[in-house]
């Protein structure tokens, strides 16, 4: 049997073949997913900013790009993932509401979108698929046994990248 | 940067937050009432501190659909605020604003996402100007703007706004009605250094 794991706001977690890991509703969050097809092992992360270093409370590395993708990839390492064979999918970064003012409400999804890119490129981890930005949340799984991300949202058909 | 910390919120701050949603409900439900010519009653709103990435699952399952009405704040006080309504209840409000049989039900269409913006617009004015009685600080609302989608997707945007500068947000809860009771939530989102402002302007300065 099949397992479902759930990752919250601000959470990651490992996963492995045949078992499936979910988040439920991303809006302005990305998640930010690691694949292995080889060992079939991948991991998600679901965080909310993009940079720890701007903050002066970030105790919670999941909810930060930078300090949460770095402890996922060490998650599915530990979990038994080959570092060579890791992939990297994205979906997320939402701009829920069409803010014209000049708050960082407007553009902190794409923010988020541009961390992931900025942190992956660091690592020199393939990102393969993307789903970003527009205006509207989006649930997403990871199926490890394929490695296909599903992205499910509102009055809108199933898309798997 | 202020020094402020929403770890820092005190029982005597939630009082007075508490005190101005009552208020602020207060004006909100008697304008609702006499847009829809209706007799509401309220009841004394809920204010909860939580764990900002815990605001996805607070006022219901995180994949179930809401209406989110989200303004922009400015002048004395700068931040964003929030109303929220469940399905139900947005349904409700619109078909008495549009004058249909109570039970009917479909997607919004543009007219009804435009009520709703209205219903928003004058909750929220209701809200901030009972904030801005209280503190005599100046307060302008934005233009209201409305997502209808899954609750943790809409509440990202509040839990990233608290996420900036600590763990923590305010999600206070309202109940109108007649026949039919209605749940609203609010969120306050200031800046930082708005809250200082806030609470000095209160006599609670920290």
């Amino acid at each position: 049997m099949s397992q479902v794991i759930r990752v919250g706001m601000a959470d990651l977690n490992v996963c492995k073949s045949p078992d499936t890991i979910i988040t439920l509703g991303l809006g302005s969050c990305i998640g930010l997913t690691f694949y292995d097809p080889v060992s079939k092992i991948g991991g998600m992360v679901h965080y909310m900013l993009p940079d720890s270093t701007q903050m002066r409370n970030n105790s919670n590395i999941a909810k930060f790009a930078d300090t949460g993708i770095d402890e996922l990839l060490k998650r599915v390492i530990r979990a038994g993932a080959n570092r060579n064979c890791l992939v990297a999918k994205i979906a997320g970064g939402a701009k829920m509401f069409e803010v014209s003012g000049v708050s960082n409400v407007g553009n902190i999804g794409e923010r988020n979108a541009i961390a992931a890119k900025q942190k992956l490129k660091q690592l020199r981890i393939r990102l393969v698929a993307e789903d970003t930005g527009l205006n509207y949340g989006r649930t997403v799984e990871l199926h490890c046994d394929t490695g296909e991300f599903y992205i499910k949202s509102v009055g809108k058909p199933l898309k798997i990248i | 940067m202020g020094k402020f910390s929403l770890e820092d919120v005190n029982n005597m701050y939630v009082d007075v937050l508490r005190e101005i949603g009552n208020i602020g409900a207060g004006n909100a439900t008697t304008a609702i009432a006499s847009m829809l010519g209706l007799r509401i009653d309220m009841n004394v709103p809920k204010v909860e501190l939580m764990d900002a990435s815990k605001l996805g699952s607070a006022i219901c399952p995180e994949d179930e659909i809401i209406v989110g009405i989200f303004l922009e704040v400015q002048t004395d006080i700068e931040g964003s605020m929030m109303f929220l309504l469940k399905m139900g209840s947005a349904q409700y409000l619109v078909n008495k604003l549009m004058m249909r049989d109570a039970d009917y039900k479909a997607e919004f269409d543009e007219m009804d996402l435009s009520a709703l913006k209205e219903i928003g617009n004058i909750i929220a004015a209701s809200y901030l100007s009972a904030l801005s009685g209280m503190t005599r600080l100046t307060i302008t609302p934005s233009i209201p703007y409305i997502a209808v989608d899954m609750a943790a997707s809409i509440l990202s945007v509040p839990a990233i706004q608290f996420g900036q500068f600590g763990d923590n947000a305010l999600l206070i809860e309202t109940e109108f009605g007649d026949d039919v009771m209605i749940d609203g939530y609010f969120i306050l989102m200031p800046e930082q250094d708005s809250y200082d402002k806030i609470l000095t302007a209160l006599g609670l300065s920290m």
